[in-house]
């Protein structure tokens, strides 16, 4: 009944939008509301070369899905870091709040950051997609849901704003639009926010939310693991806590459980390249094998697998660089460009105090380099074709 | 007349050294941090751009065309020179700041691509005209750039702290450090260049 409603009210007001009528300028941003509503009932008109029922609609669903258990877990633990910080907490100063008041907080904390980069980025697709004349792709929906991800929670919502059309703009509209862009957005937005105001971004007074009150911008002291580490601390937060996910860091990249979560739904529908998310890890591991072997001073020293579970790596590896539009295309590529990633990761954070964090660098360096690596296999390819069919050509002429 | 007032013109915006003929974007990102040092490199190499080819102009005729490189290179290097010591007596803090980017005004692309295409087959007073309109038209963008940079980046124009006077800062505003990087200057750039072309059908490429 209430499907009926929706439906008529689509066709009752479709002719004010489309071709000739008053609102027709508004046709894409009709057209984007409506399939989001009801699947079209179109069918392609010429030949088609569909080899899946899942398109671009549901593949990003399906992203934002898999993001779901790493945003719940990183609101909890929102509330859990500054119960154990702040004071003002109706608890005693170091004790855990309860699991859902955590969870509260940190939606809390969450929801206007979500707010702001979904209306923003939304805001500025929907105009691009209306001065361009075509319709509004989905792309955003998965963008617009990490960039509050990966950010920490202190960040002010009007730099949020800046940064999310910085990356829409720049990283997104300029090179035409959803699937065009070579560097992945979200990381666009999140490098805006760390080059523009670094002291937001790193160091060790960012992470916790703040006092009692969930509308209150105070932010408080706690370091984090990587914050330790570059300035030559030994980390104070165990591997189990690491895994689990319950240390300061940005929203919700913490939590290497929820992330493989995560990873198993994307891998499991076929989304992300486990290609590159496996090559990743084992780029990562080697660097940082190598790194253990060298031991020059106590980051060297760091077990290798301690890359994984720190900071962004995990989540980096799952979400950002297996995204289908600025990784490389062909098998071999995937292999080279996740393997760069991991290792570069791992290089910056221990060579470059400058940058604690290096994931995002390394991603956007590798995006940059991926159709430079694709270009390289497709091309190799095509000789070693040529060298065998003049092989074969030799063999049927001796015979 | 009407031809060589289009002589001076042309550069400022249709044939703009910088966003149309894509010539000394090195300088341009190097130097626009600030207002101050982007008005005084655009005035020096207004200036040197300007003489040189009023200068190659008149010997043109005279200049063997196999060794036309290094003369010119002599006359511009001598004019830098000048206007590097006048801006060391006059205004020796800018002259700091700008540090080797006046020096390399010598290699500015605008420079010798002035000379090599227009005052070597131009008469005196067309070169300057056209010398004149190129270094303004490269000074226009600087200024833009030295203008935006300079607010956004460090909230100041010209020195004056005009973010701090209209109490921006109390209501939670805080300088861009991405704008102060040359990066970030270059986006400007492309960003100038795109309004620019959207707006002129004639620059649009297929």
């Amino acid at each position: 009944m209430q499907m009926n409603n929706l439906r008529n009210f689509f066709d009752k007001i479709k002719p004010t939008f489309s071709e000739g009528g008053k609102l027709s300028w508004l046709g894409s941003t009709f057209e984007g509301f409506e399939s989001f509503a009801f699947s079209p009932n179109t069918v392609t008109k010429s030949g088609s070369h569909v080899r899946d029922g899942v398109d671009l609609k549901r593949t990003m669903i399906t992203v934002v899905i898999a993001l779901m258990p790493a945003l719940l877990f990183g609101m909890w633990n929102i509330g859990y870091q500054t119960s154990l910080h702040a004071e003002n907490w109706p608890y005693e100063l170091g004790t855990a709040a309860s699991w859902w008041y955590c969870l509260l907080f940190g939606f809390v904390r969450m929801l206007p950051m979500i707010a702001v980069s979904y209306i923003v980025g939304l805001g500025i697709e929907f105009t691009f997609a209306q001065i361009r004349h075509h319709d509004i792709y989905e792309g955003f929906l998965v963008t617009g849901i990490i960039i509050p991800m990966i950010v920490p929670v202190t960040t002010p919502l009007w730099q949020l704003a800046l940064a999310v059309a910085f990356a829409v703009i720049i990283g997104k509209e300029v090179f035409g639009g959803t699937g065009m862009n070579f560097l992945n957005p979200a990381l666009v937005a999140r490098a805006f926010l760390f080059f523009s105001y670094p002291t937001h971004m790193s160091g060790d007074q960012v992470w916790i939310a703040a006092k009692m009150n969930p509308f209150s911008t105070d932010a408080l002291t706690g370091a984090t693991t990587m914050g330790e580490l570059s300035t030559g601390i030994n980390p104070s937060a165990s591997a189990l806590d690491m895994i689990i996910g319950t240390v300061p860091g940005c929203t919700c990249e913490t939590s290497v459980i929820a992330i493989a979560l995560g990873a198993i739904m994307l891998l499991v529908s076929g989304i992300a390249s486990w290609r590159i998310m496996l090559s990743v890890f084992i780029g990562g591991g080697l660097m940082g094998g190598l790194f253990n072997i060298i031991g020059a001073n106590a980051y060297m020293q760091l077990p290798f697998y301690y890359h994984f579970i720190m900071g962004g790596f995990a989540f980096g590896a799952v979400f950002m660089a297996t995204d289908p539009v600025t990784s490389a295309q062909t098998n071999c590529g995937k292999w080279v460009y996740g393997l760069l990633i991991g290792a570069f990761a791992v290089l910056l954070r221990v060579l470059n105090p400058a940058y604690p964090e290096g994931m995002m660098l390394s991603i956007l360096l590798m995006n940059c380099f991926a159709p430079l690596i694709d270009h390289c296999v497709v091309s190799r390819n095509i000789k070693m074709r040529q060298r065998r069919a003049k092989l074969n050509q030799g063999k049927e002429v001796q015979a | 007349m009407s031809n060589n007032l289009k002589l001076f013109t042309t550069p400022l915006a249709k044939n703009n050294p910088i966003t149309v003929q894509i010539l000394g974007i090195c300088s341009c990102l190097a130097v626009t941090a600030q207002l101050k040092p982007a008005v005084v490199m655009a005035l020096s190499v207004t200036v040197v751009v300007a003489l040189s080819n009023f200068i190659i102009s008149l010997l043109r005729n005279t200049i063997p065309p196999r060794i036309r490189i290094i003369v010119q290179l002599v006359v511009v290097s001598a004019l830098v020179i000048l206007v590097n010591q006048v801006l060391m007596a006059f205004v020796y803090d800018v002259s700091k700041q700008l540090s080797v980017y006046v020096g390399l005004i010598i290699t500015n692309c605008i420079v010798m691509g002035r000379l090599e295409a227009f005052a070597m087959s131009h008469k005196p007073f067309e070169s300057l005209l056209d010398g004149i309109g190129n270094g303004l038209g490269y000074g226009i963008i600087l200024v833009i750039l030295g203008f935006v940079r300079e607010l956004l980046g460090s909230g100041t124009l010209w020195g004056y702290p005009v973010m701090e006077k209209l109490g921006m800062y109390k209501i939670g505003y805080e300088n861009n450090g991405l704008v102060i990087m040359a990066p970030m200057a270059l986006i400007l750039v492309g960003i100038i260049i795109w309004i620019q072309r959207s707006k002129d059908k004639d620059l649009q490429e297929n």
